[in-house]
């Protein structure tokens, strides 16, 4: 008699003796369905997965050890290369903790674009995330209309600072680029038409008989499992836990803007396919928020604090920017930082994305640690998977969202 | 950055008078003797609703400016009822860099004190899994000491040669 999902939840199979004719399949390095570079080890008894054990670290790269030596402008074209699907994301995040640190206060603009981009790139993440799911449980179609809207915001993003893919686009106190008025046409004119592609692919996707049947239940997280596990946005709320950092622990701009937190009791593939589905909504409501107000102003802190880079007109053409170029640039010089450390964290796509500072007055962290939500939510898998079949492998991976470049570092 | 409430730091000083708090902006930091943190970290979880642990991190003090002890562990604590924010710390010294696995209490810890272990070499009692997880089983080092180079080391001429006779 094939054993049933309460059967493996129930027992420890896995190191059964009686068990011993357990399947071993090694699912990954290299497989399409893992997007990237993650290794599984499934038990499998017939289809059904009796234990699962993630073998990670063939992206590590030692970003947290060039953190400390890579001075806190240059890291940030590091931090793109964590959750390279919304890298304007990780830039902010970066900044954000930098500037705790350093203690700077942003311009009302900057901090205002900053959230524009910030959702702008929850919702490049969302469709790639829910277009994956789709893509891995059949719906094709589905995956190519998200990417056909990813490729408009690649095309905001490059109107914005010139880099389509790896932005690098912040600065300590500031930003490479202010906005410019052809980015602002182009973001009114996505949430103008994103409204209509949202409808088409919830048509095409939330009542899809084989699509439901294959997310609904599966991989279910509790709400105590989901806190304890200390798992984080689109994961956690799915299952009901209603921690959202823009709400409980306002940032940039989100104090003054009108949204909503989304959430589902159910924790299955299925509700948080929905959250971020819903999230996608609230963010394009936020975004034409912003892009209709944006505050006139600098974009950066001034030159006189000497914490941001100047512009380079003036560093070619006066005496003020050139010196305060050098200043920041000069190995021997640079930003006044205190002995102290700080935790920062921005509410991501992901989840929680922090950073964890150590500043000892030199130009550089003297430790640069990155909290990274897929590390903290792939843990969570072998809970996940225990007692469903080797097809919802794929289903439960695609929802918690694992980008190998984040979880590895 | 929601910080942390009056009476959580008055609870934990009448339960142990001799913590260290500290503040910067806007965080408030408490250094916890290593004896004590199983003790301290149940008062947080159990009576003061610090429900989820955001990370278990490390830092290696070994060029730090003023520092005297080595490396000094960060538990990053939150509440999802109160919304506080609470760093714990707990400094440990060569050679017994031995420190009590939380994973009982948060079940999120087992990775983050596996990751902890891997960079640093700090030894956390009573883990269940208790294994490298990004580095190869088989690495020596732990690399984000600072007296491994960010260069240099090389690790990689010690990878076995494989051939097509031997793969």
């Amino acid at each position: 008699m094939p054993i049933s999902l309460a059967d493996v939840q129930t027992h420890d199979l896995a190191h059964d003796e009686a068990q011993d004719y357990l399947w071993t399949l090694n699912f990954g390095p290299q497989h399409p369905a893992t997007h990237t570079t993650l290794r599984i080890v499934l038990k499998l008894d017939g289809e059904r997965v009796v234990d699962a054990m993630p073998d990670i670290g063939y992206l590590h790269s030692g970003f947290e050890k060039l953190g400390e030596h890579l001075d806190y402008n240059q890291y940030v074209t590091v931090t793109d290369r964590m959750n390279y699907i919304s890298p304007m994301a990780n830039n902010i995040a970066w900044h954000t903790a930098v500037e705790k640190l350093l203690g700077i206060e942003l311009t009302p603009r900057c901090r205002w674009v900053r959230t524009l981009i910030a959702e702008l790139s929850r919702i490049s993440d969302h469709l790639l995330c829910n277009g994956a799911v789709g893509l891995d449980t059949g719906a094709f179609t589905y995956f190519l209309y998200a990417f056909n809207r990813r490729e408009d915001l690649y095309d905001i993003f490059e109107a914005l600072c010139g880099a389509r893919f790896t932005n690098s686009w912040t600065r300590v106190g500031g930003a490479m680029y202010d906005i410019t008025p052809v980015t602002i046409e182009k973001i009114r004119t996505f949430v103008r038409t994103m409204p209509k592609t949202l409808d088409d692919m919830d048509r095409l996707l939330n009542r899809n008989r084989i699509f439901v049947d294959r997310t609904k239940g599966v991989g279910i997280l509790s709400k105590e499992k989901a806190v304890n596990y200390s798992s984080s946005g689109p994961i956690a709320r799915a299952s009901g836990v209603t921690r959202d950092l823009r709400k409980d622990e306002p940032y940039l701009a989100y104090a003054d803007l009108d949204f909503n937190i989304c959430c589902a009791s159910a924790g299955d593939c299925f509700a948080r396919y929905l959250v971020r589905n819903a999230e996608m909504r609230e963010s394009l409501k936020m975004v034409a928020q912003l892009v209709e107000n944006i505050p006139a102003g600098p974009m950066n802190v001034g030159i006189d604090e000497r914490t941001t880079l100047p512009d380079k007109k003036a560093v070619y053409s006066t005496i003020e920017g050139t010196i305060s170029h050098f200043e920041l640039v000069m190995t021997n010089r640079g930003f006044e930082v205190p002995h102290d450390e700080v935790y920062a964290a921005n509410e991501t796509a992901n989840g929680e994305l922090g950073f964890y500072l150590a500043g000892d007055g030199s130009n550089r962290a003297y430790r640069a640690r990155c909290r990274p939500p897929s590390y903290i939510h792939f843990a969570l898998f072998p809970y996940l998977i225990k007692g469903h079949t080797l097809s919802d492998v794929v289903a439960v991976l695609g929802s918690l969202n694992i980008i190998a470049a984040e979880l590895d570092r | 950055m929601a910080g942390t409430k009056p009476e959580t730091i008055a609870a934990l000083k009448s339960a142990y008078p001799h913590l260290a708090t500290s503040e910067f902006r806007g965080a408030t930091r408490v250094v916890v003797p290593r004896d004590d943190l199983v003790a301290v970290m149940s008062i947080l979880r159990d009576e003061r609703s610090f429900d989820y642990l955001v990370d278990v991190t490390c830092v290696d003090y070994l060029h730090y400016d003023g520092a005297t002890d080595r490396f000094g562990l960060v538990y990053l604590l939150a509440s999802t009822t109160t919304n506080e924010r609470l760093t714990v710390r707990v400094f440990v010294n060569e050679p017994d860099l031995t420190v009590p696995s939380m994973t009982h209490r948060w079940e999120g810890a087992n990775w983050m004190e596996r990751e902890v272990f891997d960079m640093f070499g700090i030894v956390f009692a009573g883990h269940p899994d208790h294994r490298r997880i990004l580095m190869p089983d088989d690495a020596t080092c732990f690399p984000l000491r600072k007296d491994y180079p960010l260069q240099g080391r090389g690790e990689r001429h010690n990878l076995p040669v494989l051939t097509r006779e031997n793969s």
